[in-house]
């Protein structure tokens, strides 16, 4: 079985197999990362291009070392030091990638819609969505359910809340549509100007109150606070908003006794999270991390590889 | 030279026509009306089937001539126009640079002159450089021939500025045309803020900020006397505060484009930079809202907003592209097909909409067919099919959300001043 679609630039067309399809898969790929040689042959003779239009060190060496560890040839295009800062369009920039033939170009940007873009002018090769503006990180979501998954064994009933910066983040869509797709209550909690508008449109419910957004959750989810963006400012402080939603070892006795915390980085200690619950044993802030490699590995694996003999 | 247009409905509401018959057209003015013997000489248009209306006038387009050349000139503007079916346009000023001076007004009228197809009315810049700090030398520019001012684009923010101009224009009897929209509101925002907006990931704009502008352009308006016109009007709100204006006796009039009465942000796939205008596509209750502003009265025209681009600023990500989409060529067909055809307007209503109206608003002596009158005729096949094709547009844009749609009805020929200059079969005619 492999994907229906060509790239994954949103979670919002995936259906439910195929999500469960990259889960089990990222799962089998774990294992290699513990191996004392981490890597396969899947993806040996297919090249990768990572053009990151917005800064990003985790996400992109995440998605290095997916690739490394499938063989594939990972190129980085660096954004900074291109052509593209010398005003060249999204469109151009993509025709010469396109020139040199990738199989599979991941990209970053700050702009909506930009990975689409890129795909409709890449023709010849898939194209993953790793962040575009407010839009979608679809990658993020799917390693955030297989941490879920993980942790709980299931979807179905879950209380999952997102708190924070809502309006202005793509992972708390991508995590929304996926999270609600797969049968979990997704609860978003911030204060009301970071709320986007319509939100409850993805079927999830809104709070602005921490208390109600606790109770009896089964998944926290912080988001990194920013208290400004474009020159417009959402919150009084950043002191007020850690009083608020910042998440504490009180506030946390209102969630179930078996809730995880998650996050998907980079934390902001004392602000949206209490260094005693980044570190405690609710966290799982870094397997986080660690099945971002996987499921990329996966999402990769089932773009390119799936059907062919791979000598996995 | 005379021209008879044979066994034609003549859609007349400056006169309250709604009736079959001959119409005689010499030396460019309206001759006679009436069952008429044709004779040798005369030039003969067999108009059966055929809705012969006083020239329709698009009051807000941009030329992007000077400036912008490689968008549209004052001459490709004109085509489109007559082959849209209209016989005057009016130009926004945010040319570069703007048109805030009598010199740039007698140039777009001189380029027009040359371009000799449609008659063009230039719209002056109400502050210097529609900069909105202080105002324009519009008293020259009305000598050279603007009808109207307006910072179409960069609408005016400051409150006071905007109540000088609206009495500074009593002067000249010429409206404040009004770009409704609070800057700071706006900010940052490329389309309208609702659950689209928050799906695509897209900064929305607050509906409030056209609300805002328009309920103070009311109160201005009714507070000076002057008139105000608010356009491309897209929301339900905004309606009914130009409907408390109105009643109030303020001398508010405003239009309503195509795509805002036939398109919701719904529309809105793949991120298609050629549904992103100002103002945005708004929600099917305000299209709604349109369609009733239409049929009760509130609205008084339709105009295209016509705003050229080339791929360099519609290729590109939805939130760096530019706003606008050409309109000039597809108005009449979308304004008959839903409107007329769904029974939401009438007849002599669209023509009101489309000739009369700009016409009594801008203070032209046009939009009617009165004997005597300046022979400037739109011509409308009610039955007539059209697949809209916008690589064949006489536009030197293709920014059209439209393309492919069918239409029914649609212009079949266009006489300005007496003088044939577009028919569907041949094409533009220049003698």
């Amino acid at each position: 079985m492999a994907l229906r679609g060509r790239h994954l630039l949103s979670v919002e067309h995936l259906t439910i197999p195929e999500i469960e399809l990259i889960l089990d898969t990222a799962r089998s790929f774990k294992e290699i990362g513990t191996r004392s040689i981490k890597k396969v042959p899947a993806l040996r003779g297919k090249a990768v291009i990572n053009i990151f239009f917005e800064p990003s060190t985790r996400t992109r060496s995440s998605f290095e070392l997916a690739e490394k560890r499938l063989s594939a040839d990972a190129v980085n295009f660096n954004v900074s030091f291109s052509s593209v800062t010398k005003g060249e369009s999204l469109i151009d920039t993509g025709r010469n990638l396109q020139a040199m033939n990738p199989d599979l170009i991941v990209v970053r940007h700050s702009l909506a819609g930009a990975p689409e873009l890129l795909a409709t002018h890449c023709k010849g090769s898939c194209v993953i969505n790793a962040g575009d503006g407010m839009h979608e990180h679809p990658t993020q979501a799917l390693l955030d359910a297989l941490t879920i998954r993980e942790h709980k064994g299931r979807f179905e009933g879950l209380k999952v809340v997102i708190v924070g910066d809502i309006a202005h983040s793509r992972v708390a869509r991508s995590d929304a549509l996926l999270l609600t797709k797969m049968g979990a209550h997704v609860w978003v909690c911030g204060p009301p100007t970071l709320i986007p508008f319509h939100f409850e449109d993805y079927g999830v419910s809104v709070t602005y109150q921490m208390k109600e957004a606790l109770e009896d959750a089964d998944v926290v989810m912080l988001l990194r606070a920013q208290r400004e963006r474009q020159q417009e400012v959402f919150y009084p402080s950043t002191k007020e908003y850690a009083i608020l939603y910042g998440l504490n070892r009180q506030k946390m006795k209102w969630a179930k006794k078996d809730a995880i915390v998650m996050h998907p980085g980079p934390i902001n200690r004392g602000i949206e999270i209490d260094p005693e619950m980044a570190d405690g044993n609710y966290s799982v802030i870094l397997e986080q991390v660690e099945n971002g490699v996987a499921t990329r590995m996966a999402v990769l694996y089932l773009l390119l590889g799936a059907g062919e003999d791979t000598g996995l | 030279m005379k021209l008879l247009f044979q066994a034609g409905t003549i859609v007349d509401p400056s006169q309250g026509w709604n009736k079959k018959g001959d119409l005689l057209i010499e030396d460019g003015k309206v001759a006679r009306f009436g069952k008429l013997k044709r004779q040798k000489s005369w030039e003969i248009i067999d108009a059966k089937g055929l809705v012969i209306a006083p020239g329709f006038i698009d009051m807000h387009v941009h030329l992007r001539e000077p400036g912008r050349e490689d968008k549209e000139t004052i001459l490709t503007g004109c085509q489109a126009a007559a082959a849209g079916g209209f016989t005057g346009i009016a130009c926004m000023p945010n040319t570069n640079p703007v048109n805030d001076s009598e010199a740039l007004t007698l140039f777009i009228l001189q380029r027009a002159k040359q371009a000799d197809l449609v008659n063009v009315f230039p719209v002056g810049a109400v502050t210097k450089g529609s900069a909105g700090e202080e105002l324009a030398e519009i008293g020259q520019m009305h000598r050279a021939g603007i009808v109207a001012v307006s910072d179409d684009g960069h609408p005016i923010q400051n409150h006071q500025l905007m109540r000088r101009a609206l009495e500074y224009t009593k002067l000249f009897d010429i409206p404040v045309i009004d770009h409704c929209e609070d800057k700071i509101l706006a900010a940052g925002g490329c389309m309208n803020e609702s659950a689209v907006s928050t799906r695509m990931g897209v900064r929305g704009i607050t509906p409030a900020a056209e609300e805002l502008h328009v309920a103070r352009d009311v109160m201005l308006s009714r507070s000076t006397g002057g008139r105000v016109h608010i356009a491309h009007v897209s929301l339900k709100e905004s309606l009914d505060w130009i409907r408390i204006g109105k009643r109030q006796g303020a001398q508010v009039t405003c239009e309503v484009t195509p795509h805002h009465f036939t398109l919701t942000d719904r529309d809105i796939k793949d991120y298609d930079t050629n549904l992103k205008m100002s103002p945005p596509l708004r929600e099917p209750e305000d299209v709604e809202a349109m369609l009733g502003g239409l049929s009760d009265g509130t609205i008084d025209c339709i105009a295209s907003d016509h705003a050229p681009h080339t791929s360099l600023e519609k290729d590109t990500t939805f939130e760096e592209a530019a706003n606008g989409i050409i309109g000039l060529e597809t108005s009449i067909q979308l304004a008959w097909d839903r409107l007329v055809r769904k029974d939401v307007i009438s007849i002599p209503r669209l023509v009101e909409l489309c000739s009369v109206n700009p016409s009594r608003i801008l203070r032209l002596d046009r939009g009617t067919l009165r004997e005597g009158a300046i022979a400037d005729i739109t011509v409308i096949d009610p039955n007539r099919e059209v697949t809209v094709d916008a690589g064949s547009f006489k536009s030197k844009s293709r920014n059209c959300p439209f393309n492919g749609w069918r239409l029914v009805g649609s212009p079949v020929m266009t006489v300005v001043a007496g003088r044939i200059v577009y028919t569907i079969s041949h094409g533009l005619k220049v003698e």
